[in-house]
């Protein structure tokens, strides 16, 4: 039966990914059953696409560095020290991930634009007459979005992998006289690396595949593989060089994953289930620690989302929540109007149907890569990573192409939407728990089956109290990847349940004041649902901590 | 362990829960549109009383988007009725044979310049035009006058002062390149590349789409904006009249040359078993209460000559006299080469 159950998720992969996938993909380069080869062939000869490659693997290798070199010393600092506002700046992280490109720019575009705070303080205590911070369509531009959005991913990933491991390898070690660098490269590196690969791997992948990001905040100067792809198959429908695209983007994903898996692999050393070292700073060095730690997310990460705030709470330079207030009201009397409770409502129904869903064949695909062969599981791992490396476009086109017909005609269902969330969630809940899950000693899982533990006695009281937080961290990025999804959406048919994003799109494409104020108003509002649903999710750990 | 597994259990039943299917015993007719798609809740429900079939709306994407996924699924149409393919994305929808004909006795009401297709298999719906929209306070202030042609924008007073989007990814952006091709042509001494060349000198902004341009760079729609002229539509004013003055704050330059028009058409798809449904749909979209309702749902102006606008649009939007329209098929036989050729040269 385990093996059965083990089997499901690789099932749904087939039917859900790669089957529209392969529906698509014939579609474009079958003409009339011939296979045509053309796009290949255009996409080789042509120096623009080679450069549009090469632009792409560098900005999200320097992307990828960039968010290591800032999220690692953070994510040391969560897993040593407990202090106030310790969860607050953790949700606040993952915050970032739930906002559409458009509102995030308009953060940074009332932060840093050629009008924005910095600029207008810079140019009054300078006594400037131009602005003199210029981001605006820049490569750094481009670079700071892209650690603001996965700062999240290294910093979760990390500390809950770092936070419960036990403290014994590091006082033994100091004990034989080990300390300064040598304590990092041969004691902490070792031990952490599994989970910093891991979040690397999902940081270039996403950076790689940047959209929103580089059109929005970059300028139509800078164009991703991504990009391309878009223009190519939407407005040019040049399907047989958007397959040849999507096809070597995702060739090249999958390469790049079977060389991490072999990485990953490498067993980390066997560590005590759930041993806390967190505790309160106690030595100046280490508050000043956390005060910087703080410091750094602090700005990176509060000041645009409280710009965001602060603007759908000014009209005409006051405060007034009258942005707020006109959210409630169909003006116009549209069959289309979503009043934001039923967004709200919506969006929640979709995040919790998929945080489910993808948690369990998540599990289920952890378990499979940890107990398959070992030659097996290399194959299988990037498998599980290549929805993330599916151009949204691609898919939702394969979808529709692929769940035409009875009996899988889900094509114009409200299940589309889930599985679509689901196939993007997936690779994060993999990648959170895989980690945590190649830790538990396979002698003390024996030992208890040789006692006559059920296989599912083992889950729950030898796996589960390890996994357990790696799990809550896949739960929250689970249900923000649904609650915050847009791309895949987009191209999905949508009967009428309109979630927050749709909701927020929407006014976006409207000319007024009113619209936009409220398009930001909504925004501040999915903020703050997830804001709140995150912390539901952190006291379902602890409510039951005890028990994991 | 029984906390945990209330939980999930608990969590199963929410998630089951989520949306029952309608009971469909009458007619249902699926609309499939582009997200910018709307109407007034009364305006539909009486369309459906009188005639007892139930409309339900599947949004798909923007326009190009939802032409391409109707294309893709052909054989099984997701849809009775499509409506919201424009003038730029036509002869893809024709070419793919994705319409069964009909005339509608109401095309009677339509002025002959929007009956674009003699053999109606699409009917025109709406129309709107692309042109320049202006900060009228910044060109007061500033002292300077409003460009009267395209040319002119390349003129150093102004310099840094215009915003346009990128023709690969937005709509109006394409109507405006398009606009560019009309007026300076692709061949001669001075080619639409040149133009676009002078444009860049003269620091235009280039952005991604509509939204960007407008509410982040454009001074009237973004509170730190710095381009007081950006690409819109001639509708958009009307919604940026003043509350103390009763004024708007923009308007859009209609001159000669300087507008695109974009004409939007329903249709019926290919293998519907609901064609009188459908007939009765596309009648439903001639008739004037939809026509009336068209201008404050989706910024568009109705092409039934019978329908009045709203005074918001009767006072305060300009419909352009002589608006540049191109023919779908020079469209179609350009479009890919002039995005390509356009992007390779102005934005790398």
């Amino acid at each position: 039966m385990w093996r059965g159950l083990m089997l499901t998720p690789l099932l749904f992969l087939g039917v859900f990914f790669f089957y529209p996938l392969a529906a698509i993909l014939s579609v474009s380069l079958l003409a009339d059953g011939v296979p045509d080869l053309s796009g290949f062939l255009r996409v080789a000869q042509s120096a623009y696409y080679r450069d549009t490659l090469w632009f792409t693997t560098w900005q999200a290798a320097l992307s990828t560095l960039l968010t290591l070199g800032l999220a690692l010393p953070a994510a040391y600092v969560f897993a040593r020290y407990t202090f106030p506002g310790r969860s607050l700046l953790l949700s606040l992280a993952t915050l970032a991930f739930v906002l559409p490109t458009v509102v995030i720019a308009a953060g940074f575009s009332a932060l840093v634009g050629p009008r924005g705070l910095v600029n207008d303080f810079l140019m009054r205590i300078l006594n400037l007459s131009a602005p003199p911070v210029q981001l605006e369509h820049t490569l750094t531009l481009i670079l700071i979005a892209h650690v603001f959005y996965n700062f999240a991913v290294v910093l979760r990933i990390v500390t809950a992998y770092w936070a419960n491991q036990s403290a014994r390898f590091e006082e033994a070690a100091r004990i034989l006289g080990c300390h300064g660098w040598r304590l990092w490269y041969e004691i902490r590196w070792p031990l952490v690396r599994p989970a910093v690969l891991a979040s690397a791997i999902l940081v270039y992948i996403f950076t790689f595949t940047s959209f929103g990001v580089v059109l929005i905040l970059g300028g139509p100067r800078f164009a991703t593989v991504e990009v391309e792809i878009y223009r190519q198959t939407v407005q040019l429908f040049n399907l047989p060089v958007a397959a040849a695209l999507s096809l070597v983007q995702i060739v090249f994903m999958f390469a790049l994953m079977l060389v991490y898996a072999r990485f990953q692999s490498q067993a980390a050393g066997q560590l005590q289930p759930a041993a806390q070292m967190v505790r309160r700073p106690r030595t100046l060095r280490e508050h000043g620690l956390v005060a910087g730690a703080a410091l750094i997310m602090g700005t990176l990460l509060l000041l645009p989302l409280a710009a965001l705030a602060v603007r759908s709470l000014l009209v005409n330079g006051q405060l007034s929540l009258a942005y707020y207030a006109g959210l409630g009201e169909n003006q116009r009397g549209s069959v289309l109007f979503v009043a934001p409770f039923t967004a709200v409502a919506n969006s929640l129904q979709f995040a919790f149907a998929t945080t489910l869903v993808s948690l369990l064949l998540g599990l289920l695909s952890a378990y499979l890569l940890r107990y398959a062969p070992a030659r097996m599981a290399r194959w299988l791992d990037p498998l599980f990573m290549l929805p993330l490396a599916a151009s949204p476009v691609t898919l939702g086109f394969g979808l529709i192409v692929a769940f035409n017909e009875p009996p899988l005609a889900l094509r114009s269902t409200w299940v589309m939407i889930v599985i679509a969330h689901t196939l993007v969630a997936i690779p994060f809940v993999v990648r959170s728990v895989l980690p945590a899950l190649r830790r538990v000693p396979s002698s003390v899982r024996d030992s208890a089956a040789t006692l006559g533990a059920s296989p599912l006695a083992i889950v729950r009281w030898i796996d589960l109290p390890i996994v357990g937080r790696s799990l809550v961290v896949a739960a929250t990025f689970a249900f923000t990847v649904s609650a915050g999804e847009f791309g895949a959406s987009l191209f999905v048919v949508r009967p009428d349940s309109p979630t927050l994003p749709i909701a927020i799109y929407r006014l976006l494409g409207q000319p007024g004041a009113i619209n936009y104020g409220q398009a930001l108003a909504l925004s501040v509002i999915l903020m703050v649902v997830c804001a709140i649903c995150f912390a539901l999710i952190e006291r379902l750990r602890t409510g039951t901590a005890e028990e994991f | 362990m029984l906390r945990f597994l209330t939980i999930v259990v608990s969590s199963l039943l929410v998630a089951l829960s989520i949306r029952p299917v309608a009971a469909q015993n009458s007619t249902t007719l699926t609309l499939i549109t582009h997200d910018s798609f709307n109407v007034s809740e009364t305006v539909l429900s009486e369309f459906e009383q009188n005639t007892g079939i139930k409309v339900r709306i599947l949004p798909i994407g923007d326009a190009g988007a939802m032409v391409n996924q109707a294309i893709l699924t052909r054989s099984n149409p997701l849809g009775d009725v499509l409506f919201g393919v424009d003038n730029t994305f036509l002869s893809r929808a024709l070419q793919n044979d994705l319409f069964e004909p009909y005339e509608s006795p109401l095309l009677e009401e339509v002025a002959e310049e929007f009956k674009t297709d003699p053999e109606h298999r699409v009917t025109p719906i709406d129309y709107g035009d692309v042109c320049l929209n202006y900060d009228i306070a910044y060109f007061e202030k500033a002292d300077l006058t409003v460009p009267t042609s395209l040319a002119d924008l390349t003129r150093p007073e102004y310099r840094k002062l215009l915003v346009v989007q990128n023709p690969a990814t937005s709509s109006p952006g394409l109507a405006f390149l398009l606009l560019t091709i009309a007026e300076f042509g692709t061949e001669g001494d001075y080619t639409y590349l040149d133009f676009w060349a002078d444009l860049v000198a003269n620091e235009v902004l280039i952005v991604d789409g509509w939204t960007q341009a407008y509410f982040t760079h454009f001074t009237q729609g973004a509170e730190d904006g710095t381009y007081p002229l950006v690409v819109s539509y001639a509708s958009s004013p009307p919604f940026t009249v003043d509350e103390e003055t009763g004024e708007p704050t923009t308007a859009s330059i209609t001159a000669d040359g300087m507008c695109f028009r974009q004409i939007e058409y329903a249709g019926i798809l290919k293998g519907t078993q609901q064609r009188q449904a459908a007939e009765q749909f596309i009648d439903f979209l001639l008739s004037v209460p939809f026509q009336e309702d068209l201008p404050l749902q989706m910024y568009v102006f109705p092409v039934n000559l019978d329908a009045e606008l709203p005074e918001l649009f009767e006072k305060h939007a300009a419909i352009p006299a002589n608006p540049v329209v191109m023919s779908v098929d020079e469209i179609e036989a350009g479009r890919e080469e002039w995005i390509q050729t356009w992007t390779e040269t102005v934005l790398r």
